[in-house]
């Protein structure tokens, strides 16, 4: 186990981005390829899951778009991935927030995490 | 058919050059032996024994010992006879993971995970009953029918049943080299070989 991971090490180029977790709302800004064109979307929703470990961790982002909800798993350190930004950081009790699918309209609300500023 | 002897240790994923995650299973390929040349002259047919991972001396039997010793070797544990290589190969020789290049494709060889006394479902893929209503109570995952009944009046050799299931040899076909650490004698195949971690694979090219 150990050997695969200081293979993985050498083999993936790791990505730093910020650190988040699931409640957080994020946009991830991911590059499409049309023919020889490279263009970068965006794609902003809640993480509801974090999941594995190394360069093989992934994460499930879910949005709700024309009142329909749409889910994402994006590979953490995938080079398809040009940034990750996070936009509000969600106060949760789990890890796995799958009850949020079946939640809709004010229920499906995550309280915002507040943050403290020393002055 | 050439090849060499290994060591499955884990599966990983990496990003080819267009992005895509690939699935991979790492293989510890080599380096392995020369412990003997067959020829035709001598032994009927020609083929090369190639030797891998390392024994200890004193669970080796006097002949085996003998039988390093003219390869000028320590104990190995794997010996597997492969029938040609490109070039002719000598006893003593070292056959490394350079005989792959990436994009190759190749068979591996292995031992299936034992599974232990399985019935028909799991075994031979039967679909069950298929209802759990209907008069059916203790039959979900039953195999049915063995047969008709006066005429054979017997059950035909090769039906299908419930038994020990895995820790057989498989070989899978077509799989796709990904990488090759020439320095550090591993190889990265494309999907899943069979097998526990640790466990000998052959891979054939």
């Amino acid at each position: 186990m150990e050997f695969i991971k200081a293979l993985e090490q050498t083999l993936v180029e790791k990505k730093d981005h910020a650190p988040f977790k699931a409640g957080d709302t994020v946009t991830v800004h991911y590059k499409i390829k049309e023919g020889d064109k490279e263009r970068i979307q965006q794609f902003q929703g809640v993480v509801i899951q974090r999941k594995g470990s190394g360069v093989t961790e992934t994460f499930t982002i879910r949005k709700i778009s024309n009142s329909i909800g749409v889910e994402r798993i994006v590979p953490v350190h995938s080079p398809f991935i040009e940034k990750i930004e996070v936009n509000k950081k969600g106060v949760v009790r789990r890890a796995r927030i799958f009850y949020l699918r079946d939640l809709t309209g004010k229920k499906a609300r995550i309280k915002e995490k507040k943050q403290f500023v020393k002055s | 058919m050439s090849g060499i002897i290994g060591k499955k240790i884990g599966m990983t994923s990496i990003f080819s050059a267009a992005g895509k995650s690939i699935p991979c299973t790492v293989i510890q390929a080599g380096p392995c032996v020369v412990t003997q040349v067959k020829t035709l002259e001598i032994d009927g047919y020609s083929a090369v024994q190639l030797a891998f991972g390392e024994k200890k001396e004193k669970n080796t039997s006097g002949a085996m010992k003998g039988h390093f010793l003219k390869a000028n070797t320590s104990p190995k544990s794997k010996l597997v006879e492969f029938k040609s290589f490109e070039n002719a190969k000598s006893l003593g020789d070292i056959v490394t993971t350079e005989i792959f290049e990436e994009g190759d494709w190749v068979e591996v060889v292995g031992t299936s995970k034992g599974k232990g006394f399985q019935g028909v479902v799991k075994r031979h893929g039967f679909s069950g009953v298929g209802m759990q209503t209907h008069g059916q109570h203790n039959r979900l995952r039953a195999p049915g029918s063995l047969g008709a009944s006066s005429w054979p009046s017997r059950v035909f050799p090769g039906m299908r049943m419930a038994g020990r299931t895995g820790g057989a040899r498989v070989k899978v076909q077509n799989l796709e080299i990904v990488k090759v650490l020439n320095d550090q004698s591993i190889i990265l195949v494309k999907g899943s070989i069979p097998g526990a971690k640790g466990s000998y694979v052959i891979v054939e090219k």
